[in-house]
């Protein structure tokens, strides 16, 4: 399996995410850089964090028009995975794959530390591996993290079970203590903590590990039957 | 110093206006004696910025003479941007740390921020990826709302900026005292890897070659930056918030990947160099004097984002996120391209020249024309006079303090909640000290250490200095403070390789201060040759003072070690109950300058803690072969506030508690601050071993279950503290201060 990792000026969690998926998961990676104009070639795409172009305006919203955004829509749009972490996510809000929108967080501080999640749904293509309510410790690293959606789009998020993680000690004031979140097709997660910084026991934690195990299980499942 | 009517060269002289910008009457004459003429308005600019105190190190040039700076290890020592330490497989080391303390006191975000920022460019400039950030940071106490807006703005902009370019800021210190109430201390410290053939240095050679500008644009920012950098602050100070940078951690980003996309890739590069304290002017004649060259600079050519700049402006503006290259003649377009792709300039403003001159046009005249190694090389040095302060004296012949401690846990829990030793997650928390996915040990032990990627090498850092000790006795206290850096390294796991340093003092023309910082550095320079740690680089801030009052003398020291093998990675914490705990070192009664002194009295005074070097290496070395050899499970210094705070230190992780017997006076058993002492665990099993390598190691107790800390004394329980009680003491005091009102 194939995976892009899309660098925008400023993206600052590009090296961390290439290396986790292609050291620790054995797959293939390759950094894209934000003007390419043609993703047909992978089989995953990942929005890595950072402050993409500094992060002057709201988080993601001048990343949103570059235009490797075009390809991303079309790969979420064609059902291949997409996955967007800290900036990511915000990148994914903006451009509408997501619902909801971003605060800062409840503390108006940048916060930095590993933190406990509930695996709330292990039915994706993104958390087959983890038992369903598993607590497990990916780290945080933002100053809008602040998740915040209007009512009925979190009713529906609840009823479509599309909330996959939960915060168990919420850090930064989501709504519903929510750390991430699909689409309703299912194969785009935005998420706040980094499952990319969780794949190594040295570094404290390799409960991320399982995130990227089970897109690449979920798509090898797929592309034995399809093929 | 209005842009419209500048002054002529007579009238610079006549109404000394050279005064204003920090030159002296005899500076002057020098100058006219050298051009042979009088300088102009913008001439006189580049010799006052050349010439203070942050660009040449007039005043302490002579005590800078004395550190060790050689060593086999050293690839590049002070000179260049940053020093470089072989750390073998063809890799290196390359650290520094700077000091951003006056603008920091004006305007604490930006003035941390931009501090972070340039540091970073000196390591980049260099050709190294920098893969961490450390800080050291004094404040006044806690307790007054300027104090707390200083703190919380400094530490906001430490992170806005860190966090912002993507470099984990990884370790740090802070502490507090009265004598940095006005003048806070912010001291960046920026680590990076490098391949031995990516080695650059800041030079302009070849005649002929191309002098590029790189960057962000000129403004009118930070204009006589250095200049303000080298004089005390006082009440006046704040109508020099111009003189401060405004930082752009996305520019530099871009900058620094598009800087180091040109070093790896482009052998046509000649020389590069950041464009820090004193901007266009220090980068250009500085680059051309190393090189024993010449550099012409039109100044039309000069990308600016204000109108109708003058040279003088231009040239003395401390802009941010700038850096000036050398290219190969005829190969520039391969710089623009490498910087295009970033969406940055890259420019084209000057050719290297034969002639040793600085010669610099603007609207087709010749603004400056002065001698390159004059602004860079030909700074007067000044062999301030010294003496040794009445105070110092006093200090040694005054009786010892000898506290009386009622209740021992509630001494060890006020210990726990003082300010300098209280928990700083409030602090690194607000870091991304992960980003880059290479911390292995983060913020909150002994020191920080990061895994150097494809290797199973790790690097150990850390920043020291306990300012009271030097305030009683420089000497001793310099000698101190590297010496506990090495610890920090050594109970990390690693071998001490080197260290930069950052020497914060008062106003050297004040004779006590400079005897201050003569002694202090005698202090280290014996410390670093005995340790073989020399010292790569740093960077000296003087004028540290507010209204005539000097902060403590303040040699912070960043140290970096190599841990030879990720196995040999230790911290602080217990492992597991049935340990056994030992004290590596015997306990004497000290307590001039220590947590418990200042707790109890309000200030400090007496002597210091005595240290032995000697002793020091010997305990540093044995230590070291013990974790080397896979024999120890935890080990802490032993610091601030004495054994019983190194022991609730140890238990922070929340796992586990400890059972010990001490002996001797118990009051300095638990809270004196003996030097060249470690708390160390090891399993039952490596017991023998370990004591056959560590000679002055003595058994105090062991490793327990129940997360309580409990001492015994003479067969008598002293001291039980849970885990709880000595966790919320720690953790909580910080945010609790800040959030009391003033």
């Amino acid at each position: 399996m194939r995976f892009a990792v899309i660098v925008f000026p400023g993206s600052n969690c590009d090296i961390d995410m290439f290396h986790a998926v292609k050291d620790e998961l054995g797959a293939e990676a390759e950094y894209v850089w934000h003007d390419e104009e043609n993703l047909d070639r992978f089989d995953g795409i990942l929005l890595p964090g950072g402050f993409s172009y500094g992060d002057y305006l709201r988080t993601g919203a001048i990343a949103q028009f570059s235009n490797v955004m075009d390809e991303v829509k079309k790969a979420a749009q064609a059902g291949k995975p997409v996955l967007g972490v800290c900036n990511g996510f915000q990148i994914l809000l903006e451009t509408g794959l997501l619902p909801g929108a971003m605060r800062r967080n409840e503390s108006l501080k940048f916060i930095c530390q590993p933190e406990t999640l509930n695996v709330v749904n292990n039915e994706t293509m993104f958390s087959s591996s983890y038992e369903k309510d598993e607590e497990i410790v990916i780290p945080i690293a933002h100053g809008e993290g602040n998740y915040y959606c209007d009512e009925e789009t979190l009713k529906q998020l609840e009823e479509e079970n599309r909330i996959i993680f939960r915060y168990k000690n919420n850090p930064n004031g989501s709504i519903s203590d929510i750390a991430g979140i699909i689409n309703a097709k299912g194969n785009v997660l935005g998420m706040m903590p980094h499952p990319e910084r969780a794949v190594s026991e040295l570094l404290g934690s390799a409960d991320g590990l399982k995130l990227f195990q089970s897109i690449v299980k979920s798509w090898r499942e797929n592309h034995v039957l399809s093929s | 110093m209005s842009y419209l009517h500048e002054p002529t060269a007579e009238q610079i002289q006549e109404q000394k206006l050279y005064r204003e910008m920090g030159l002296n009457d005899e500076e002057f004459g020098l100058v006219q004696s050298i051009i042979g003429r009088l300088p102009n308005w913008t001439e006189t600019g580049l010799f006052s910025v050349m010439w203070s105190e942050h660009c040449s190190y007039k005043n302490s040039k002579p005590v800078l003479r004395k550190f060790p700076v050689d060593g086999e290890r050293v690839l590049q020592g002070p000179g260049e941007g940053a020093g470089v330490v072989d750390i073998g497989d063809g890799q290196a080391v390359v650290f520094k740390i700077e000091s951003h303390n006056h603008p920091s006191a004006i305007e604490p975000y930006q003035g941390a921020a931009t501090g972070v920022g340039g540091i970073i460019r000196d390591i980049f400039s260099m050709g190294a990826r920098p893969v961490a950030l450390l800080n050291s940071l004094r404040f006044g106490e806690l307790t007054s709302s300027r104090v707390k807006y200083l703190f919380e703005e400094v530490v906001a902009g430490i992170a806005g900026y860190g966090n912002c370019i993507g470099i984990p800021t990884v370790g740090g210190e802070v502490q507090f005292d009265a004598s940095y109430d006005g003048n806070p201390l912010v001291n960046a410290m920026c680590v990076g890897l490098i391949d031995h053939k990516d080695i650059q240095k800041g030079q302009a050679k070849g005649a002929g070659n191309s002098v590029m500008y790189v960057g962000a644009r000129t403004g009118r920012d930070g204009i006589h930056g250095a200049t303000f950098a080298s004089e005390e602050l006082t009440e006046a100070s704040e109508e020099k918030r111009p003189a401060v940078q405004v930082g752009d951690p996305f520019m530099e980003k871009l900058l620094l990947e598009a800087c180091l996309e040109l070093i790896q890739n482009c052998d046509a590069l000649v020389g590069i160099q950041d464009m820090g304290a004193a901007g266009l002017t220090s980068s250009s004649a500085e680059m051309a004097s190393k090189a024993g060259m010449g550099i012409e600079m039109n100044l039309d050519l000069v990308p600016q984002r204000e109108l109708n700049m003058t040279a003088y402006e231009m040239m003395l503006s401390e802009s941010q996120e700038r850096m000036l290259i050398v290219m190969q003649k005829g190969r520039e377009q391969e710089a623009i391209d490498i910087f295009e792709k970033w969406g940055l300039e890259a420019v084209v403003v000057g050719t290297v020249i034969e002639e040793k001159q600085l010669r610099l046009l603007h609207h087709g005249e010749v603004v400056a024309d002065v001698p390159v190694d004059a602004l860079a090389e030909e700074a007067p040095v000044y062999h301030k006079p010294s003496k040794e302060p009445e105070m110092f004296s006093q200090f040694q012949n005054e009786e010892a303090f000898v506290p009386t401690v009622e209740s021992k846990k509630e001494t060890l829990l006020e210990l726990l909640s003082q300010p300098t030793i209280a928990s700083k997650s409030w602090v690194f928390d607000q870091y991304d000290y992960m980003v880059r996915t290479n911390t292995v040990v983060p913020p909150g032990s002994d020191a920080a250490v990061i895994r150097i990627r494809e290797t199973d090498k790790a690097l150990a850092m850390t920043t020291d200095c306990n300012s009271r000790y030097l305030y009683l006795d420089p000497e001793t206290g310099g000698k101190i403070a590297v010496a506990e850096a090495a610890r920090n390294l050594v109970c990390s796991g690693a071998e001490p390789l080197a260290i930069t340093d950052c020497l914060n003092y008062g106003n050297p023309e004040k004779p006590e201060i400079f005897w201050q910082l003569e002694k202090s550095t005698d202090g280290m320079s014996e410390a670093c040759r005995t340790l073989s740690t020399p010292v790569i680089g740093g960077n000296v801030s003087l004028y540290n003072e507010t209204n005539g009052v000097a902060v403590y003398p303040t040699p912070v020291i960043g140290m970096v070690g190599l841990v030879h093998h990720l196995d040999h990675i230790t911290t602080q914490y217990f492992k597991t109950p049935g340990d056994l705990i030992y004290v590596i070192g015997e306990t004497h009664q000290e307590f001039g300058g220590s947590e418990l002194q200042k707790m109890q009295l309000g200030k400090i005074s007496g002597k210091a803690p005595a240290l032995n070097l000697e002793t020091e290496v010997k305990r540093q070395k044995q230590l070291l072969e013990a974790i080397q050899n896979g024999l120890v499970e935890s080990a802490h210094d032993v610091a601030e506030g004495g054994l019983a705070v190194a022991l609730a230190e140890s238990m922070m992780n929340g796992n586990t508690g400890a059972s010990v017997e001490l002996e001797g006076d118990l009051v300095s058993a638990l809270y004196s601050e003996t030097q060249s002492r470690f708390l160390v665990s090891v399993k039952p099993e490596n017991a023998k071993a370990f004591e056959s390598m560590n000679e002055d190691a003595k058994q105090i107790g062991f490793v327990t279950d129940n997360a309580v800390l409990r001492i015994d004394h003479e067969n008598e329980e002293v001291l039980a503290a849970t885990y709880d009680e000595l966790h919320s003491a720690w953790k909580g005091a910080i945010p609790c201060l800040l959030t009391s009102k003033a």
